[in-house]
């Protein structure tokens, strides 16, 4: 078996080589270069661009503005398209803008043979703007008197959704109730995955071929037919190794302009490779939410009646839009279940640049709030924060009616088990308890809810092709995209599983080519292992039958007394090896009287979803006059089913825990609030936490086998990130007293607050 | 890809000095672990250069006869960091410019380049200043120095004149006899990060280690320069090594330093910060010293 084992990437060796080739290593040397013109305004319109003197720099091929594109509106959201218009992402983007919607928009671009050509035709353009108000701040943009960002959305508001459980009203009425409340900030950050965004596109036989760096590559297909007006399958979307994409790349990006630019020009190959100051501001970020909470408790830590209302900046377009804050607002009843609930989450149009997917898709922001806030409860009540989260948290049995997920398992309480003993709690959390001087320490935790794969919200399905060779390998393809995070590996280990062949003998097709791979979705939702297994068992299962149906005539034995293992055909009734698959399949491709090529094909549908739940554990010192947090321990501890690599599991906990402590700590996009300029787009600026930053990332795994896959397998992709940011917070608050409400807790902000606290005297 | 015009390599620091009287409109590149950076931003798009980067007399550490250490401008960091007469004489000024950037900066960087940006955050710049050092300048009247705190005119703006290169960094045995120094990078993250703020503090005590005969301490990122604070100095020499005379030196900063407001950080933050760091490396000083405190 191969499932459950540590196996070395399959990419390991061409990657950590340099082999493995992403999309600019492909493209060809003769690519023109596309440079992109961004707004220099936050909020207006372009009334002109003179473009006559980028025209006169030698090398400049050609420059298109917002007033030459095609006005078809677009979404750009990687989300599978619905067939039902009433859930189909809002289209409201042109491929260049006039209306310009934040600093940074796109106005115009300039094709040159060259990169110092195209950036000095971009220094060239000169763009004459009408300038309007303009609106940073979720809250101001809801008010009445706030500039109005799209027509079609009025007062800013993008998306609202409301959860009205029993009466919230009546129940704060009941006596002796206790009140906690808080106002729970999180920032706007950007995904910093180390290959910026890259695409190539070139025409042939009359169809545009597009390589990009994109966790969607069928998505992107989709939406460049939409943006160019062109039938779907005049578009070829080619999907290399990429370089990390965290959500960034579940969206298309400069795919349908870098395809409508090829139109434009005859054809030619065109290349747009976004430097990293653009990443930042004209790729996709993380939504900033403002999170109001207040709970009503019983003295005996009950939840009488609970209210949460969300405040998401969107930013100039919708992306992905309002699905995020819902998606965190949901998990609030769920979480800490209770009879009267109020929620309500607004999604709105600013001037900022447009949010989209990243990492956790709402819930790092939503367990911020609520986790931040169950320790001011527990703190409320004088109740220890773990001994207090046992208590309310959503109970084994528990089923959501919305998704049909079941909490099968006590994950709750063996997560908090393991994350207690791995960083020492009870002993420190008693050691630190009444602690004074310059420099003290703290321990703290948080936990997160989070679910798998987007049914049914959204369509879930996943399809599979394997080939079988001469010598009895395989090639496995699924439209879902390996992004780093090492799903090739995963699908080789349960490929080999489902056929009866080893591990070695599984090639997985790295590379979607939408014209040759089977249709899929992409990577996004934390869905990849958990949907992809569906189709991988099902098809390799397919396979199986053929093989031994092949078997029979070859052998003359029964199938039923057939089977595939480990590559080779065994009679079952006393287990002697009748034949090698490679025997079998070159026999079967070159048979005189039966040649057949030994193949399968499937999709599944999958109308499931599950649950994926765990910790984190944090341990920090604070050093007061220095306004400074260090890290000294954290464990992530998640139950995220059965492991199909524990090592690769391990890795992607790693990646996770390290955004989270950028998150809670460091990691801010700050704006100038004069102009809307983004003033540290850049990775100096923008605080990146680093190796340096780092302690030694635990991670931990409780392994309950999940019912509804058939690996037993589920959501470990985004779940990482969702809880040590509040688990640093809140160690922060034991160690210091000081609750800090904003994240992140950057130096700044700990001597504004300590001031206040008393805690430093200037 | 850079946007360049020409780029003129120097066979020699008199071929560098005839290169920059022929193209004075030419920026001098070194390391280029800023130039590139600039050019790439496109501030100094289309820029004609001049390459020292191949003049190998510039790099090393030598003791001169008088006792001066001579740091020549092209050393690079890591080097530096790594040299055993900094070790032995001035061994802050190693660690400090061990916190530049990440190891591949400190490889490329160089200490001439460092300076010669005249920007008040360079990791470098409060050490050297804290030790007086003496800038060598090379040009076609031969050779001129001039202590660090002239060569510092403004933000960004040092004392090079037509035809001059920097060829050498030097500390006078005076300085750093029997002186012991720590320096404090106060920055967002631990690594690859900008200072908010630099503190050097070094220390002379007495022979009984009882008593500071001089201290000495220099900011980075407390006003458009690197700045000596000499009301704190003032008020630590020839006195009693204690707790409560790192208190004061510390607090007499504010008398000396102007940090601003940006919106990397606010005034009042590096105010603190400043005054909290100058007693933590006074302290650490007079440890290294062997301070009797």
């Amino acid at each position: 078996m191969s499932v459950g084992e540590k196996k070395i990437r399959v990419d390991a060796y061409d990657k950590v080589t340099g082999r493995a080739k992403y999309t600019d290593d492909l493209c060809d040397k003769s690519a023109l270069i596309a440079k992109v013109k961004h707004a220099e305004i936050a909020h207006g319109w372009v009334k002109s661009v003179d473009t006559s003197g980028a025209e006169a720099i030698p090398g400049v091929v050609k420059v298109l503005t917002c007033f030459d594109v095609p006005d078809l509106p677009f979404p750009t959201a990687g989300h599978p398209w619905s067939t039902d218009p009433g859930h189909q992402d809002v289209a409201d983007r042109l491929l260049l803008n006039r209306h310009v919607r934040y600093y940074g928009d796109d106005v115009a671009v300039v094709v040159a043979e060259d990169e110092v050509a195209a950036m000095q035709g971009v220094r060239a353009l000169k763009v004459e703007y009408e300038e309007l108000p303009f609106v940073l701040d979720v809250q101001e943009a809801m008010k009445p008197d706030a500039p109005q960002i799209h027509e079609e959305f009025p007062g800013n508001i993008l998306g609202h959704t409301e959860i009205r459980n029993g009466n919230y009203q009546e129940a704060i009425r009941e006596e002796g109730l206790i009140k906690v409340e808080g106002w729970y900030d999180t920032p706007t950050v950007q995904h910093c995955h180390i290959e910026n965004h890259v695409c190539t596109a070139h025409m042939e036989a009359g169809r545009v071929i597009v390589t990009s760096s994109t966790q969607i590559p069928h998505i992107v297909r989709r939406i460049c037919g939409q943006a160019l007006g062109i039938p779907w399958g005049k578009v070829r979307l080619i999907k290399p190794y990429i370089g990390g994409g965290f959500g960034n790349k579940q969206d298309a990006l400069y795919e349908p302009l870098c395809a409508w630019l090829t139109t434009q020009l005859g054809g030619r190959l065109v290349k747009i490779d976004c430097a990293r100051e653009e990443t930042f501001v004209s790729n996709r970020v993380r939504h900033a939410i403002r999170t109001h909470i207040i709970s009503w408790v019983r003295p005996d830590g009950t939840f009488a009646a609970r209210k949460i209302e969300a405040f998401s900046n969107q930013g100039a377009y919708a992306s992905h839009g309002h699905g995020v804050n819902a998606k965190g607002v949901n998990a609030f009843p769920q979480l800490y279940p209770c009879p009267n609930i109020e929620g309500d989450a607004w999604t709105v149009y600013t001037n900022m640049p447009t949010a989209g997917a990243m990492r956790g898709y709402g819930i790092p922001q939503a367990m911020w709030a609520g986790e931040s806030h169950l320790d001011d409860v527990a703190k409320a009540l004088g109740r220890d924060p773990v001994e207090y989260r046992r208590q309310v948290v959503m109970p084994v049995g528990f089923k959501d009616g919305f998704s049909k997920n079941e909490n099968y398992f006590d994950t709750f309480n063996q997560v908090m088990d393991k994350g207690m003993a791995a960083i020492g709690y009870t002993e420190k959390r008693k050691a630190y308890a009444h602690q004074t001087g310059p420099v003290r320490r703290g321990v703290g935790m948080a936990l997160f809810w989070y679910n798998t794969a987007v049914w049914p919200i959204s369509l879930e399905s996943s399809s599979c092709r394997m080939v079988l060779n001469q010598d009895g390998s395989i090639q496995v393809q699924t439209g879902e995209t390996e992004i780093g995070q090492g799903c090739d590996t995963a699908y080789a280990q349960m490929a080999a599983d489902a056929v009866g062949i080893p591990f070695e003998d599984v090639h997985v097709v790295s590379t979607q080519d939408t014209d040759v791979t089977p249709f899929g979705l992409g990577a996004y939702a934390s869905r990849q292992t958990y949907i992809g297994g569906f189709s991988i068992r099902q098809t390799g299962q397919l396979l199986k039958e053929r093989i031994l149906a092949y078997a029979h005539e070859l052998t003359r034995m029964p199938v039923s007394n057939l089977d595939l293992v480990e590559g080779k055909i065994v009679r079952t009734s006393d287990g002697q090896e009748l034949m090698t698959l490679g025997e079998l399949a070159t026999e079967a491709l070159y048979s005189l009287s039966h040649s057949q090529h030994l193949t399968a094909e499937s999709t599944a549908q999958i109308k499931s979803n599950a649950y994926s739940f765990g910790c984190t554990f944090a341990e920090v010192e604070v050093d007061i006059p220095m306004c400074k947090v260090k890290l000294l321990n954290i464990v992530n501890v998640h139950d995220c089913g059965r492991l199909i690599n524990p090592a690769l599991a391990e890795a992607q906990v790693h990646g996770g825990m390290s955004m989270g402590i950028g998150f809670g700590l460091s990691e801010e996009l700050k704006f100038d609030p004069k102009t809307g300029r983004p003033l540290n787009n850049n990775l100096l600026d923008y605080k990146l936490s680093t190796f340096m930053d780092h302690p030694h990332l635990q991670a931990e795994f409780v392994e309950n086998p999940e019912p509804t896959s058939p690996y037993g397998t589920k959501a470990l992709g985004e779940p990482p990130a969702c809880s040590p940011a509040p688990a640093i917070r809140n160690a922060i608050l034991q160690a210091t007293g000081v609750a800090f409400d904003r994240a992140p807790i950057t130096p700044h902000v700990l001597y504004a607050k300590f001031k206040e606290a008393g805690l430093i005297q200037d | 890809m850079y946007d360049m015009k020409a780029l003129y390599e120097a066979k020699s620091v008199q071929d560098a000095v005839a290169l920059r009287l022929a193209y004075p409109q030419a920026q001098i590149i070194a390391g280029g672990s800023d130039v590139l950076v600039q050019m790439r931003e496109g501030k100094r798009a289309g820029v004609e250069l001049i390459s020292i980067f191949g003049l190998d007399e510039l790099r090393g550490v030598t003791l001169e006869e008088d006792g001066t250490l001579r740091i020549g401008s092209l050393t690079s960091f890591s080097h530096i960091t790594k040299d055993p007469l900094i070790q032995k004489y001035i061994n802050v000024l190693g660690q400090a410019v061990d916190q530049v950037g990440g190891p591949q900066i400190r490889n490329i960087g160089t200490i001439g380049g460092n300076t010669c940006n005249g920007v008040t955050s360079a990791d470098s710049a409060s050490t050297l200043h804290a030790y007086e050092a003496i800038v060598e300048l090379t040009g076609p009247d031969g050779v001129r120095r001039e202590p660090i705190e002239e060569f510092y005119i403004k933000a960004g703006t040092v004392d090079i004149r037509p035809g001059e290169i920097q060829t050498a960094i030097l500390i006078p045995r005076e300085s750093y006899e029997n002186t012991y120094g720590h320096y404090i990078k106060y920055a967002m993250r631990s690594a690859m990060d900008i200072a908010t703020l630099g503190t050097s503090v070094n220390l002379r005590l007495s022979a009984d280690k009882r008593y500071v005969e001089r201290a000495r301490i220099a900011f980075g990122v407390a006003g458009p320069v690197p700045l000596r604070a000499r009301t704190a100095e003032a008020a630590a020499n020839g006195q009693l090594l204690t707790e409560e005379l790192a208190e004061r030196f510390a607090q007499a900063v504010r008398e000396d330093i102007q940090p601003r407001d940006s919106w990397r950080a606010a005034k009042d933050f590096r105010m603190h910060i400043a005054v909290e760091s100058a007693k933590r490396a006074f302290l650490e000083a007079a440890k290294l010293a062997g301070g009797v405190l």
